[in-house]
């Protein structure tokens, strides 16, 4: 189905291609997206992200987006379609796009890629992530202070080194400031199934988690975490609609001021590859407001943490940490670098299980 | 790794929930087929009846009338498609791939207000006294409505297409429809028909996907069940009571590998998330290599275009 609704999104990319030519001054800015703009999650804030490149440049850009595009050779074809219809800068915005876009890279020389939450990048290729693990670790402190049960569920997507220092920031804080937290750990192997995604909350409730986190796209596992009682945070976005008395926080990513500067650098003149890795403090990483339903002192002590992270004083892998096999990996006072930070694949000391090969 | 929290009946009763949309929709497009049209718009009819229905349940505060609308709204956007491919006489997968892509543009489009909206909750049997039976009670007597339902469907289709005349006419149009032109059947009207009932009960799935499995509204929520009711039908070989199996089979890995998960198992995910698709493929590759078997199940004139004068 994907395939289908992607080649027919490229197609009409090619027809506006014979119409939009004459605008040949407008900078022509290009997203594709891993699911639907709908999604109330992941994709929807990368499409405010596109909007809000409309409203600060207004009609010196012209935006297109093309929605669940699969993360296979199909990613290929509709990058390509974009920079054949003269598009100058293109942003895709999921991890597994990463060879892809290297592929159309190379291809287009003259056109500018940004690939977010990846690692390679090239003369036309920048990539952009978010510190979503700092997020990780307000959250993963207030759901360790409010487990009743002590154990937090997690639904994670991919095994891919974003999703598990997700989960490692979550437990380090958690088991923090509750030595005897669990964390149960449920892989979907999708970014965006609303139908699976509640399946796995379900599990997770039936195996005695009373908070769940989620590293997918959809907001399934907070109406979910809504009716079953529990709590659960907004991933990506907000999602208070899905769970007024669930929601507990959440992790909110704001794209719109890093994408409006690189338009704007592509305007300019002076976009060039780059690497960027913004958390708390330039925004890039927000953290929504915290509901009611946690205990004043818990609130404070969150906001100190949030407040930390954000003025350098405190990074959220800061040792003594061990891996999960018991090996020293950081050492007392130490704090990881982002090389490690960006490969992880193996999980802390006292998470159980193994992450899926 | 603990698996005493693992409880069996509550995996059977949340296997049930995550197999009835496909069970339902499945059990449509068996009808579609038997008729002799291949209908790929599954997953486009689903998602239509999971915002048709959606809407309906909230606005009016009943589900009951949500699922009613859901099948409404199903069987109207597969009237596009039986237009389309029973008198304009265009090709069947391609109408079929377009019917997806519009369902899932149209619903977005009839959604968009409707997201983070919180539908009525669907009522669950509940007799008093039976439904508290150890074991028995949560096991048959205690799910909600529509997992009843989808099973009558199931024995109805049954019943329908095996023991009564019109099912055998059915039959007859997708077995060979120039015989069944030339006894004097309509083959037209048959299956518009046979495609309305298919739109309802993919409608049907749909909603039961927006009411009750997630119960929400969110862009593209089918997410491919619409394709995978269509691989039941052939893992069914064209058989009612099959598509059960086949859809309880496939809720149940699903289930089962993210409760085994959550109790800590140390399983390989990635294998067991693609198992329902490899049974698929393997049960297709028997199916073909046996030319004899393969006729005898498939409905002969599957997916050809009819038109009176040939």
């Amino acid at each position: 189905m994907k395939l289908f609704k992607t080649i027919l999104a490229g197609a009409a990319i090619a027809v506006g291609l014979a119409g939009g030519a004459n605008a040949a001054d407008k900078l022509k800015v290009g997203f594709i997206y891993v699911g639907p703009t709908g999604d109330f999650g992941w994709s929807y804030e990368h499409d405010q992200g596109r909007l809000a490149i409309e409203e600060a440049l207004g009609d010196k850009v012209e935006t297109t987006y093309v929605e669940s595009v699969p993360e296979s050779a199909d990613s290929e074809r509709v990058m390509t379609q974009m920079a054949l219809s003269g598009t100058n800068l293109i942003f895709a915005t999921s991890f597994n796009y990463m060879d892809h876009v290297l592929n159309v890279a190379k291809k287009f020389p003259n056109v500018k890629f940004e690939h977010a939450t990846g690692f390679k990048r090239s003369d036309n290729v920048s990539t952009y992530s978010a510190r979503f693990y700092e997020g990780r670790t307000v959250i993963g402190h207030i759901a360790g202070n409010m487990t009743e049960t002590n154990t937090i569920g997690y639904i994670a997507s991919y095994p891919i080194p974003e999703v598990i220092r997700g989960i490692n920031a979550a437990y380090i804080a958690a088991k923090k400031v509750n030595p005897d937290v669990k964390m149960k750990i449920v892989w979907v192997f999708s970014w965006f199934d609303p139908g699976k995604e509640a399946d796995a909350a379900t599990a997770l409730i039936a195996q005695g988690a009373d908070i769940i986190m989620q590293h997918t796209d959809s907001p399934a596992a907070m109406t979910i975490a809504e009716e079953k009682g529990i709590y659960a945070f907004g991933q990506a976005s907000d999602m208070i609609q899905f769970g007024p008395n669930a929601r507990l926080s959440s992790i909110i990513d704001n794209w719109g001021p890093y994408y409006v500067a690189r338009a704007q650098a592509a305007l300019d003149g002076t976009w060039a590859s780059t690497d960027t890795w913004d958390g708390i403090k330039p925004g890039m990483v927000e953290i929504g407001a915290f509901s009611d339903k946690i205990p004043a002192d818990v609130q404070a002590s969150a906001s100190a943490i949030k407040d930390a992270l954000a003025a350098g004083t405190m990074h959220s892998f800061t040792g003594p940490l061990n891996k999960q096999d018991g090996s020293v990996w950081l050492k007392d006072g130490e704090t990881a670098d982002d090389g490690t930070l960006a490969g992880m694949n193996f999980y802390v000391e006292g998470i159980e299980g193994e992450v899926p090969q | 790794m603990d698996f005493s929290a693992l409880s069996p009946i509550a995996l059977i009763v949340s296997l049930m929930v995550a197999a009835t949309p496909i069970l339902i929709a499945a059990i449509g497009e068996l009808v579609v087929e038997k008729s002799g049209v291949l209908n790929l718009g599954v997953e486009g009819m689903m998602i239509i009846g999971a915002i048709c229905g959606f809407i309906v349940a909230v606005e009016t505060g009943s589900p009951w009338l949500g699922f009613l609308a859901a099948m409404a709204g199903g069987a109207a956007i597969s009237f596009i498609f039986a237009v389309l491919t029973q008198y304009m006489l265009t090709n069947q997968v391609a109408t079929g791939l377009a019917l997806t892509l519009f369902g899932l543009g149209f619903a977005a489009l009839l959604g968009h207000s409707y997201a983070g909206i919180k539908p009525p909750k669907f009522g669950t049997l509940d007799i008093p006294f039976i439904s508290d039976i150890p074991v028995i009670g949560p096991l048959i007597f205690s799910h909600d409505y529509m997992i009843y339902i989808s099973l009558a469907i199931v024995a109805g289709v049954w019943y329908f297409l095996t023991r009564t005349r019109g099912g055998l006419v059915l039959r007859a149009a997708g077995e060979n429809h120039d015989a069944a032109h030339a006894l004097g059947y309509k083959v037209i009207r048959i299956r518009i028909m046979a495609i309305l009932f298919g739109g309802a009960m993919a409608g049907l799935g749909g909603a039961y996907l927006s009411l009750v499995r997630v119960p929400q509204w969110t862009e593209g929520m089918t997410a491919g069940a619409g394709w995978i009711a269509l691989a039941i039908v052939v893992f069914a070989s064209w058989k009612p009571w099959r598509i059960i199996l086949g859809a309880y089979l496939f809720g149940g890995i699903t289930v089962l590998q993210l409760n085994l998960q959550a109790a800590g198992a140390n399983i390989p995910v990635a294998y067991l998330s693609m198992t329902p698709y490899l049974v698929t493929i393997i049960v297709l590759v028997i199916m073909s290599a046996d030319k004899k078997r393969a006729s005898l199940n498939a409905p002969a004139c599957l997916g050809r275009i009819f038109h009176a004068s040939s």
